[in-house]
């Protein structure tokens, strides 16, 4: 007799082994169903509601997932062979109530028992993202999370660039850049998606080349024309977050009140010199914050506000403030940690100083407000033009 | 009662380009009264002709909204800290 099989049969000497059908029941009663086979072998099927750790990582991860000890498991692997000995280790570390389902995921399947064909990353993204899958809080499911989102881009700059290159790296699966701009060679002191050969070139095609050389596998939707009244409803609406990482405030207030509208949450960046502030808008979630107006309900007329144009910035400080932006997109994307709603951080290079300060819903805003209906869309540019108020219709 | 102002850079051409001034006031209107005497242009950018913070301007004192509180007539304790925060464009296309 082989060492292998003597060992077998030490272990079937105290380990109970049941049949599929029985640990469908015990599976019903409450028992945990662990399916320990390799990723390749759990793509093509596993048992409903099964726990699905791999052989390797088992000790290690048993305890997060089953905390309590005296927890009935159910232990199977392809066959009822390799499922034996997992169920021999999980004995050992001190679970109580483990046992063996005998002929495995082939007998279970010849039962006709219940199996659904879990989403799983192919090997490609395995490799590609084989840093989030280590992290418990992203892990296989949240980053299948990120592949399924939608994220669009206003502006494809100084904050943009930075918050696209990471967003684009971390695999959010469709990214949409908004910009009507073409780059010129006083841009690539921080917009690090274009290069110098691209000067002349539209931005969105530019910023196309540059992520789809980083992650050819995204979706990169472009529009090559600015965000107004009339085209917002029709793109924000395919999105699930919005990144603002505008230059102007017509464009801001829009972004504002179109995420107001829509209900999606609005990331937001803004810098100035060696300042930045970031925050995430999102009046409309689970735990509502305040939108844009909330905090400013108008914007200043153009004498009381310079625009960055004027007033410079130091080239990598809207690396800071878009990798920010971009790092609070995906906690929103995963649902995990606490974005900054109802908080605007302010970074200060000079003085190494990030501050966070509350923000609070107003409660009479006139477009987050209690019970406000919509007022429709503000034309600002016009507005800065002439004094009479345009309002678009929504 | 003594407390300091932190300037944001874009009004800090209106303060010499100092970024905090130290300033004397019961209350936020009085600290402003007090910033206005030591540099005389700012406070048109952040009250309008009536004496109300403007829209495009926030205060926070010790790090929270004072419209959440009294407005500029909220109180200031010994050696407060307050932030002003105008509305920012610049995201540079």
């Amino acid at each position: 007799m082989s060492a292998s099989s003597k060992r077998l049969n030490q272990i079937k000497a105290v380990i109970p082994e049941v049949a599929p059908d029985e640990a469908l029941e015990l599976q019903e009663d409450g028992a945990i169903l662990i399916d320990v086979r390799e990723p390749d072998e759990v793509a093509q099927g596993s048992p409903e509601d099964a726990l699905r750790i791999v052989r390797g990582f088992l000790e290690l991860k048993i305890e997060k997932e089953v905390p309590d000890f005296d927890t009935p498991l159910l232990v199977m692997c392809a066959g009822g062979l390799r499922s034996l000995f997992a169920a021999e280790n999980l004995t050992q570390m001190g679970y109580n109530d483990v046992k063996s389902v005998a002929g495995g995921f082939n007998g279970w399947k010849n039962h006709g028992l219940p199996v659904d064909v879990p989403e799983m990353l192919g090997d490609l993204d395995r490799e590609r993202y084989g840093r989030h899958l280590l992290v418990p809080e992203v892990g296989e499911k949240g980053q299948l999370k990120l592949l399924k989102s939608k994220v669009l881009m206003i502006g494809a700059g100084g904050l943009g660039s930075p918050a696209a290159y990471y967003l684009a790296a971390a695999g959010v699966g469709t990214l949409g850049i908004v910009d009507d701009d073409v780059v010129d060679r006083s841009n690539l002191q921080r917009q690090i998606l274009h290069t110098d050969k691209n000067v002349g070139k539209p931005k969105v095609d530019s910023a196309r080349e540059t992520l789809s050389a980083l992650n050819p596998d995204i979706i990169i939707e472009t529009y090559q024309e600015r965000i107004t009244s009339k085209n917002v409803d029709e793109i924000f609406s395919k999105y699930d977050v919005v990144v603002d990482g505008t230059d102007n405030f017509p464009t801001r207030y829009l972004i504002n009140d179109a995420c107001v509208k829509h209900g999606i949450p609005n990331v937001h960046g803004s810098i100035f010199r060696f300042e930045g502030q970031v925050s995430v808008f999102a009046p409309k979630g689970k735990n509502p914050g305040p939108c844009y107006r909330c905090l400013y309900p108008e914007p200043p007329p153009p004498e009381l506000a310079p625009s960055c144009a004027e007033a410079g910035v130091l080239g990598i400080l809207p690396g800071v403030v878009g990798v920010l932006e971009a790092v609070e997109t995906v906690k929103i994307l995963l649902g995990i940690g606490e974005p900054l709603i109802g908080k605007l951080l302010t970074y200060d290079a000079l003085k190494v100083r990030f501050e966070t300060l509350n923000l609070a819903r107003n409660k009479n805003c006139k477009y987050c407000g209690d019970g406000v209906t919509f007022p429709g869309y503000v034309d600002y540019e016009f507005f800065c033009a002439n004094p009479a108020v345009s309002a678009a219709s929504s | 009662m003594s407390s300091t102002i932190r300037i944001p850079a874009p009004l800090r051409s209106l303060t010499n380009g100092a970024d905090e001034v130290a300033v004397e006031g019961r209350n936020i209107r009085e600290a402003l009264t007090s910033l206005g005497s030591q540099h005389e242009n700012i406070n048109s950018k952040l009250l309008s002709d009536n004496g109300d913070l403007r829209d495009f301007v926030n205060i926070f004192l010790n790090g929270n909204e004072i419209r959440t509180m009294n407005g500029i007539d909220t109180a200031l304790p010994e050696g407060s800290v307050l932030n002003i925060i105008p509305a920012v464009a610049g995201g540079l296309k």
